[in-house]
């Protein structure tokens, strides 16, 4: 290792670019990263062609940060293409390791998707009802956009993946546990996570009580919290006992109830079930009347649970209208 | 190593085999992976049955055994100990239910065989994740604890005490002795209630090995089978029973009167009282709702009287805590208030009562000291027996009470017996089946006494004619003979409904139990369990689980009682090994399942900050597996992965 630098590709597919902001995020550790590795693929950063990657050698690469969901026909051809040339695949954010909010687009599909994007939203000037087409004849030419699908899938959906960097974005100090352990090489048995084991309540210092109970469910908005006292407790929808941990808790600490970044907890079939089933369970309404009002004050339970984890949850998608 | 897997599908006689083609079902089992063998029999649980288990599990070296037939509350633990027998864990068996979920319910013999399929292919699929797990045993408390001193409890109480078994009996009246003590005579013998019901009473109060505490109820229950801790609530009786030598002078002596629970409201008795003269205990109580002293602040009549000086005025309610390894509930019954039933003239006419109030009239101890009479303090000329009063009637309870018919001849045969007055019965169905009953039933028909098939409508004092003036009306179809009978009366009475205990709800939470839909509560087994519960270590006696007469009540104590002792002759009990389990690496002390366990089988390791599963009180219900938001809890032998692979069977056939 210590004669020949490490070589590095990050990519972006379906994905806000925060995954790559976060990357800068480390600060002047950036540096260090460089020195230990060149850095043959940044879209973001960088200026690169698709011909630059077709012409390396299988397993030229050292490690690839993936981040994003793959959702069209692109994304999927460079997540494949860059599986044969890299030996280490990550994961890399939310979006990669669960599908993350893009995800929650399986709660629909292309045709409504495109009927709402370029047909009504608020902001959509569309008078013609143009919509993108894969394929268009032009004097010059064809011209292709790459095929949308009807479902968001997580990289490991997709291809065979080593190593999980969860968090929406990675926090720099996750960000440089992977790193670190990649350039040291010393990185756990592949399938690992590169985040804690227990649940984001085990690192959050807000006081628990003995029996949990919730009176009413609230948005952060509705109530100020005692800074004290465990959000879920107060009623918010803390996902932190149904999220793995690794991230420090670092919402719950300001005020925020944890939105789950860092996903399912291991061994979790269904993180959005996992929480909501707590949180039910320890709704303190005794009669069906007051379960059916509180729980309706729970707006948008399927955003709300499955926030980051939707493809990869059992539900993984809603039923498709055909 | 990969799972070898045998499945054996019954044909139960044709309960299954008549609607499944069981041999098809042999035959696709054959074809799946890690079926080594697979074949049908008659009857699985037979020994053959059971022997070709054991046979095979040797020979084809099966380490996972599906038996597809009855549902597993049938024969689970059958085929369970004979994997065991053969030396195989015996939680690598799974069983298939295609009975009641398959052939009972289905006709197209053709569609039943598919899903009897779909079902033994979902056993595999779940076989195959099986894994070994390890029974433990507990001891079990030698002490039982029966609750409810009626007739059934006390009869179950002797016998355990005699079988030389501790026995603590929770009443919570003043007097052991339950409903039978009111009763007067007994169908069919017409023997004295009191007198066959009180040498049982002394002598269980008297028993060394029974703890008897009146007055008292049972508050919380935890614990399981062999090891149940009961928090009793002894009230306050202001009489301390060590002194009292239950002379009866305050009895006397005290000048409030209140109305009489064990005389149904006939007369008073007064604030320091027993509930009848021959209770057990013997020892009065005050009542602190009417003494005088406690409403108005001074008066201690009695206290003046009393030589021994046995009055306590400070005492307070105790709580008592008992260790026991069996339960017996016996709370019996409650009867259906007949005023509810405002067609009958229940509390509008003073002279219709209720059965239990014609006890009480005719009982020596009685307010009328035995004589019938009406409210006016005369003789009937005419009396008018109503049966089934809020029973088999889909407005009221749809059941049959079960012992009005009979009391209902018995109280016939005194009114013929002790007065002048023509007796008419209002029957739909006479329902007389035990020992006896006929043969006392075709008595009565000698005895002069007017059978009106047909179920009385109403009761009314409105007069039709100058016959019914100043009388009762009773109205009935004679269904017999196709027309509508007025018939003036002077007293009616209502055989109203047997129903549960009004606290019958909260009574089966403490213990565990549920309810059926009459309300009673639920055994076991309808048929072959009648005297247990869904919870083991907690049985039934007597009437609190249906109507029952006096001689089905004793031999349901008995029963109960007999199953309780085998219990704790045992010495100790298997408990469940299906439990949940908590993953310590996983949890992260949330505590979100802390309160949602209904056995309070879950506690907290405060120093290592995660939960804790005491599996000897866990029956792998499964709620906190569901509820733990950290998928830090396994339900061992239920587990997800077991659960997924028969969700994904179903759908791959
Ligand atoms: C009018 C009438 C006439 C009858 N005549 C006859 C007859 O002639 N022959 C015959 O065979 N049967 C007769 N029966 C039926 C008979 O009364 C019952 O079979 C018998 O009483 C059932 O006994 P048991 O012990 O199950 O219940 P019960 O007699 O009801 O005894 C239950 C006991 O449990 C106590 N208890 C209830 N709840 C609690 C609690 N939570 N904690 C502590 N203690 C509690 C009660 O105070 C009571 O002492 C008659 C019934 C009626 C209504
Ligand atoms: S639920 Fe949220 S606020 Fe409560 S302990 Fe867990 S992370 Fe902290
Ligand atoms: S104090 Fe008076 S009212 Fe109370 S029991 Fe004694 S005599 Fe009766």
């Amino acid at each position: 290792m210590a004669d020949k630098k490490l070589q590095f590709a990050i990519y972006w597919a379906a994905s806000c670019g925060g995954c790559d902001v976060a990357i800068l995020d480390v600060n002047e550790k950036i540096l260090d990263i460089a020195a230990a590795a060149d850095i043959r693929l940044w879209p973001v950063a960088m200026d690169f062609k698709y011909k630059d990657v077709e012409g390396w050698a299988d397993g030229e690469i050292d490690v690839c940060l993936f981040n994003g969901a793959v959702r069209n026909s692109e994304q999927l051809h460079l997540a494949r293409l860059l599986r044969r040339k890299c030996k280490v695949m990550v994961a890399f954010g939310a979006c990669a390791c669960f599908g993350g909010i893009p995800g929650l687009a399986n709660l629909h599909d292309r045709k409504s998707i495109f009927e709402a994007v370029y047909g009504y939203t608020a902001s959509t000037v569309n008078p013609e009802g143009t919509t993108p087409q894969p394929h268009l004849k032009v004097p010059e030419g064809e011209l292709t956009l790459p095929v949308f699908f009807d479902d968001v899938y997580s990289l490991s959906q997709v291809i065979p993946v080593e190593y999980y960097v969860p968090g929406c974005p990675p926090t720099p100090d996750t960000i440089m546990t992977a790193v670190t352990a990649i350039v040291t090489g010393s990185l756990p048995p592949p399938g690992a996570t590169v985040a804690s084991d227990k649940s984001v309540c085990h690192d959050c210092k807000r006081k628990k009580s003995d029996k949990p109970t919730i009176k009413r469910f609230h948005r952060p908005f509705e109530i100020v919290p005692d800074p004290e006292q465990c959000l879920l407790e107060q009623g918010f929808t803390c996902m932190g006992s149904a999220s793995r941990g690794g991230c420090g808790a670092l919402c719950p600490a300001v005020n925020m109830p944890c939105r789950g970044c860092y996903g399912p907890m291991p061994g979790s079939l269904d993180p959005g079930a996992d929480a909501l089933a707590a949180m039910t369970s320890i709704l303190a309404a005794s009669d069906d009347a007051t379960v059916a009002a509180e729980t309706a004050r729970l707006l948008d339970p399927l955003g709300t649970f499955y926030r980051f984890t939707l493809p990869v949850s059992v539900l993984g998608r809603a039923p498709k209208a055909s | 190593m990969e799972p070898r897997v045998g499945v054996f599908v019954c044909h139960c006689g044709t309960n299954i085999a008549g609607v499944v083609d069981v041999a098809r079902v042999a035959e696709a089992a054959r074809t799946w992976a890690n079926v080594v063998h697979a074949e049908d029999y008659k009857f699985m649980c037979s020994d053959p049955g059971q022997a070709m288990v054991k046979q095979a599990i040797l020979r084809h070296k099966i380490d996972r055994v599906v038996v597809a037939a009855c549902s597993p509350r049938m024969h689970e633990a059958t085929f369970r100990k004979a994997c065991a027998e053969a030396g195989l864990n015996p939680y690598l068996f799974e069983m298939a239910n295609i009975r009641e979920h398959c052939s009972w319910v289905h006709e197209d013999k053709q569609a039943a065989t598919l899903k009897a399929i779909d079902i033994v292919r979902m056993a595999v699929a779940k076989a195959r994740l099986l894994e070994p797990l390890e029974t433990r045993s507990v001891k079990v408390e030698p002490k039982a604890l029966v609750v409810g001193g009626g007739v059934a409890g006390i009869q179950a109480a002797l016998n355990l005490a005699n079988a030389g078994i501790k026995v603590v009996m929770v009443e919570r009246q003043q007097s052991i002795g339950g409903r039978m003590a009111q009763l007067d005579k007994t169908f069919p013998t017409l023997d004295c209630s009191a007198c066959i019901l009180t040498p049982k009473m002394v002598q269980v109060a008297q028993h060394p090995n029974v703890t008897l505490y009146t007055c008292a109820e049972v508050e919380e229950v935890s614990g399981y089978v062999g090891n149940f801790d009961v928090t009793i609530r002894r009230k306050a009786t202001y009489v301390d029973p060590d002194v009292c030598t239950a002379c009866g002078i305050c009895l006397e002596k005290c000048p409030k009167k209140t109305t009489s629970e064990f005389e149904e409201g006939l007369t008073t008795r007064k604030a320091v009282y027993r509930l009848f003269p021959q209770a057990v205990p013997g020892k009065p109580v005050v009542d602190r709702e009417s003494c005088t002293y406690f409403v108005n602040g001074k008066c201690k009549v009695c206290e003046r009287f009393c030589e021994p000086k046995a009055f306590r005025w400070d005492d307070t309610d105790k709580v008592v805590h008992e260790r026991v390894g069996a339960i017996l509930v016996a709370t019996g019954y409650d009867l259906y208030d007949a005023s509810a039933l405002g067609q009958w003239g229940y509390g509008r006419f003073p002279d219709v009562i209720t059965g239990i109030e014609f006890e009480r009239l005719n009982n020596a101890t009685g307010p009328t000291g035995g004589r019938i009479l009406k409210k006016d303090g005369t003789e009937p000329k005419s009396v008018a027996i109503l049966h089934c009063v809020g029973s088999r009637d889909r407005n009221y309870k749809e059941y049959c009470s079960r012992v009005c018919c009979m009391y209902s001849l018995k109280f016939a045969h005194l009114l013929r017996e002790k007065t002048a007055a023509t007796v008419w019965n209002f029957y739909i169905d006479m329902r007389c089946f035990g020992k006896g009953y006929e043969e006392f039933y075709n008595r009565l028909l000698h005895e002069g006494v007017k059978f009106v098939r047909g179920k009385a409508a109403y009761v009314t004092d409105q007069p039709a004619n100058d016959d019914e003036k100043g009388r009762l009306v009773v109205s009935a179809e004679a269904t017999t003979l196709g027309e509508v009978l007025r018939v003036p009366v002077d007293m009616v009475i209502l055989a109203s409904a047997v129903t549960p205990q009004p606290d019958a709800p909260a009574v089966a939470r403490r213990f565990g139990m549920s309810l059926s839909p009459d309300g009673f509560f639920m055994e076991k087994h309808p048929k072959l369990e009648p005297f247990s519960t869904a919870t083991d270590g907690v049985y039934l006696a007597g009437a609190c689980q249906g109507p029952k007469d006096i001689p089905d009540a004793v031999a349901h104590g008995a029963a109960a009682a007999s199953t309780a002792m085998a219990l704790i002759s045992r010495g100790e009990v298997e408990v469940e090994a299906a439990t949940a389990q908590v993953t310590e690496g996983a949890c992260s002390g949330c505590k979100v399942c802390q309160d949602i366990c209904p056995y309070a089988a879950i506690g907290f390791d405060g120093p290592k900050k995660v939960a804790t599963i005491n599996p000897s009180l866990c029956k792998g219900c499964g709620t906190c597996v569901a509820t733990c938001p950290s998928s830090a809890i396994v339900g061992r032998h239920f587990t997800d992965q077991q659960v997924l692979a028969q969700i994904s069977a179903l759908f791959a056939g």
